[in-house]
């Protein structure tokens, strides 16, 4: 630590301290956004390994396979084995969530987003910002580590339900433990940030209910953050205590491990794991959804050229969405037997739960009511999002209720209704934000066709990935068959859908060529574009694109008026920034 | 143009309270909910165990009632370490300052033997899930002291240089520091009755 608090110009400083241990928030947000995508790119390959086990099982992987020599361990002659299949689906999970879409949304958005939104110099405090960066890049690196052990990575799925989790030999656990230890750590420190400089940092007029909805969303986002992750922390804590030291947290007395009795003193129980995973995990959930509620709301208001609808109904029902979150997370525990009482109570609170979201989604769509809109790339994302979180939400429903989670638990359906939500729901939201807040960051527009080329097939075969799965798990189809159901009798109505699925994710991948493409060429050659190239009203809007160095702005913004005011008639066009003043 | 980050010392007047003060406070609370967690699984361990001992026969009493009693003291000398740079006088800081620290440390030491003792008796963390918790709760607060004690030896040792630039600054940050000394203090007072007395 040093004694001085204002940074020296940025530009003075050495390579390092410029962009690989900065404290500028813009730098962090773009680490993070670039770390974040690689994450979601690679989780996005063990999908798709997955996906070939699944459509054409025992066949070996078609070339990589060849890399694998017979004695391989994990994929003998290219055809992966049960445990690795294991592997990929715990890791598929753990990356997508804990290393891609969290660490985008808050990490990225959420670092290079609000203190501009707010008209801030920086975050309240860089260095830990920086902190949280780091804790967040050595979390992957041993999770990306656990890769190379002889044994593979951790295969416990991304729950890493015990007694199975503590039970396994192999170290991939313990690494995906301690990685989740730095990446707890880093939400902490990112999280407490953002409430920090949300809540001190907003300049002059930018009163509560003038925030824009994206900050509202990072403001609830981070609190959720804050308070759900601390006990997967303990929980963490304690499964490596039972995995490394012997204690038995999460082992039962009489556990017997391969027909011989476990050599553990016993005592403890295997649903205090699921308690305090959940915990975190629900919230979790939220914290997926919400920055992206607000990503679309800002883009929403701005291509449709109006208010969103709803402004104060939408930041009420977040609030309340982010309060009940904390009490709902035994819905994904019906069939643990902790008792019907139980269950009755998690079923209310999740029936009510499910009222926000929707008031959300109501105020968006209604948004739309007699506008003219502007269909611009991160507009379509934004439009596709609306209709495909809505199916993940709707679907949701069955499984909130007791009775119907019977049949519906650990089935397809269950995996169908969670993709809906943060695939084509969220991920589509983040790519809306990639395009809508490009020129911000770079300067340069991305290219609107290939833009379009990267939507349309993206939203087809997204539905062509998940739409199945909702078949096959009402069909009864388990979510953990390594065969994808070939050996079992009542899924060979449904088994065809597997090709349909394994089909769309390959082509899937090939529309993302457009994006990356995109993403890279516009740094060069895109559209120079102004501060304000979509006429917006936020405040990021008024400092240069990209914003200078350390300060952001040239002159302390003020901010006169609510975050969405546009084509009012009075004035001159159809948009009038925050910062603008009264009569001028 | 550089600017400064607003309210690095001087409180924002809406929210009453400078960045330190609230991030600390958040901070806290996140700390709230990990120890939170723990005792929740203390609970719920003890509440579906078949037979749980009583902490007093298995634990020294006497000695975790002398560590309460250091703890306690620790709490009043940080404050008075604060509230000796309020009133201007570093040098009587720098007293209260250490005093703090070496009561944390009595307080390691203590809990050292008393680790110490149940390991020469063979009581280890895997010997039960009474002993498993124990370890795991105490563990945990120990780390979270000696981190409590490394900083109040940082700012006793080190501290003298920022409070000749900005002792305003300087002040905050022991008071900062002094929110965290109470809270593991407290954590502490929780846990006495929790696994001693009960």
């Amino acid at each position: 630590m040093t004694d001085e608090h204002t940074s020296p110009p940025s530009h003075t400083l050495p390579f390092w301290r410029r962009y690989i241990f900065s404290t500028d928030h813009k730098v962090i947000g773009i680490q993070y956004a670039l770390t974040a995508l690689v994450f979601m790119l690679f989780g996005f390959f063990l999908m798709l390994l997955m996906r070939w086990q699944l459509a054409y099982p025992y066949e070996a992987l078609p070339i990589i396979g060849k890399l694998f020599s017979d004695e391989h361990l994990l994929i003998p002659e290219g055809i992966m084995n049960p445990e690795f299949y294991n592997s990929l689906g715990a890791m598929h999970g753990t990356i997508m969530v804990f290393l891609a879409v969290v660490p985008l949304a808050v990490g990225a958005f959420g670092n290079y987003v609000v203190p501009l939104q707010i008209g801030a110099p920086d975050m309240a405090f860089p260095r830990l910002n920086m902190a949280s960066y780091w804790a967040y890049a050595v979390g992957g690196a041993i999770m990306f580590a656990s890769f190379f052990l002889p044994d593979g990575p951790a295969r416990s799925g991304w729950t890493s339900y015990p007694p199975l989790s503590i039970i396994e030999q192999a170290p991939g656990q313990t690494f995906w433990l301690f990685g989740m230890f730095f990446v707890i750590i880093s939400s902490l420190l990112g999280s407490l940030n953002i409430i920090t400089t949300i809540l001190q940092l907003r300049v002059e007029g930018l009163t509560l209910m003038r925030l824009p909805y994206f900050i509202w969303a990072q403001l609830i986002t981070a609190f959720l953050l804050l308070l759900a992750f601390p006990p997967l922390q303990a929980a963490a804590v304690l499964q490596i205590m039972d995995r490394v030291v012997g204690t038995s947290f999460f082992m039962p007395s009489g556990l017997v491990v391969g027909g011989l009795p476990a050599e553990v003193s016993g005592g403890g129980s295997a649903l205090l794991w699921q308690h305090l995973f959940w915990f975190l995990a629900h919230p979790e959930v939220y914290v997926l959804i919400l920055p992206a509620f607000g990503i679309v709301a800002e883009i929403i208001a701005n291509n449709t050229r109006k208010p969103i609808w709803g402004y104060r109904s939408m930041v009420y029902s977040a609030l309340f969405l982010g309060f009940m979150s904390f009490v709902v997370w035994a819905h994904h525990m019906y069939l643990t037997g902790m008792g019907t009482t139980i269950s009755a109570f998690f079923q209310t609170t999740t029936m009510i739960i499910s009222i926000p979201s929707i008031i959300i989604l109501s105020a968006l769509i209604i948004s739309l009511y007699g506008a003219s809109i502007r269909f611009t790339t991160p507009m379509l994302f934004a439009l596709g999002f609306l209709p495909m979180f809505g199916i993940g939400g709707l679907t949701g429903l069955p499984l909130g209720l007791a009775a119907a989670d019977i049949h519906l638990h650990d089935t397809y359906y269950v995996i169908g209704h969670f993709h809906y939500v943060v695939a084509p729901g969220t991920i589509f939201a983040l790519f809306a934000g990639i395009y809508f807040w490009y020129p911000k960051v770079t300067g340069r527009k991305m290219n609107e066709l290939l833009g379009k080329i990267h939507f349309w097939p993206s939203f087809i075969l997204m539905n062509g990935i998940f739409m199945p799965m909702l078949v096959q798990g009402l069909a009864g189809v388990n979510r953990r068959m390594y065969d994808g159901g070939a050996t079992y009798a009542h899924a060979q109505d449904v088994l065809v859908l597997n090709k349909v699925m394994t089909h769309s994710a390959f082509a899937l991948a090939i529309v993302q060529l457009p994006f990356i493409f995109n993403f890279f060429w516009s740094l060069k050659f895109g559209q120079k574009v102004d501060r304000n190239p979509w006429e917006a009203t936020t405040l990021e809007w008024m400092a240069p694109s990209p914003p200078v160095g350390h300060g952001n702005f040239e002159t302390i913004p003020v901010a006169h008026r609510g975050p969405y005011d546009y084509s009012d008639p009075n004035a001159p066009t159809d948009f009038t920034p925050q910062f603008q003043a009264e009569g001028s | 143009m550089d600017m400064e980050i607003p309210y690095t010392t001087k409180p924002r007047p809406d929210t009453g309270l400078y960045n330190g003060k609230l991030g600390m406070w958040l901070f806290l609370a996140s700390e709230v909910m990990l120890f939170g967690g723990l005792f929740s699984s203390y609970v719920f361990l003890r509440v579906g165990a078949v037979e749980w001992p009583r902490g007093a026969d298995l634990l020294n009493v006497p000695l975790a009632t002398v560590n309460t009693v250091i703890l306690i003291t620790s709490s009043m000398a940080m404050v008075m370490a604060w509230a000796s740079l309020k009133m201007d006088d570093f040098a009587k800081y720098k007293r209260y300052i250490f005093i703090t620290a070496g009561l944390g440390v009595l307080f390691l030491v203590i809990k050292s033997f008393e680790y110490a003792d149940k390991f020469s008796h063979e009581h280890y963390p895997s010997t039960s899930t009474f002993y498993a918790i124990y370890f795991t709760m105490t563990g945990l607060h120990v780390i979270h002291l000696f981190g409590g004690v490394l900083v109040c030896l940082y700012h006793g040792l080190f501290g003298g240089r920022m409070w000749k630039s900005e002792p305003e600054r300087f002040t905050n940050r022991i008071e900062v520091t002094g929110l965290y000394w109470h809270f593991v203090d407290l954590v502490w007072l929780l846990l006495f009755p929790t696994l001693y007395l009960t």
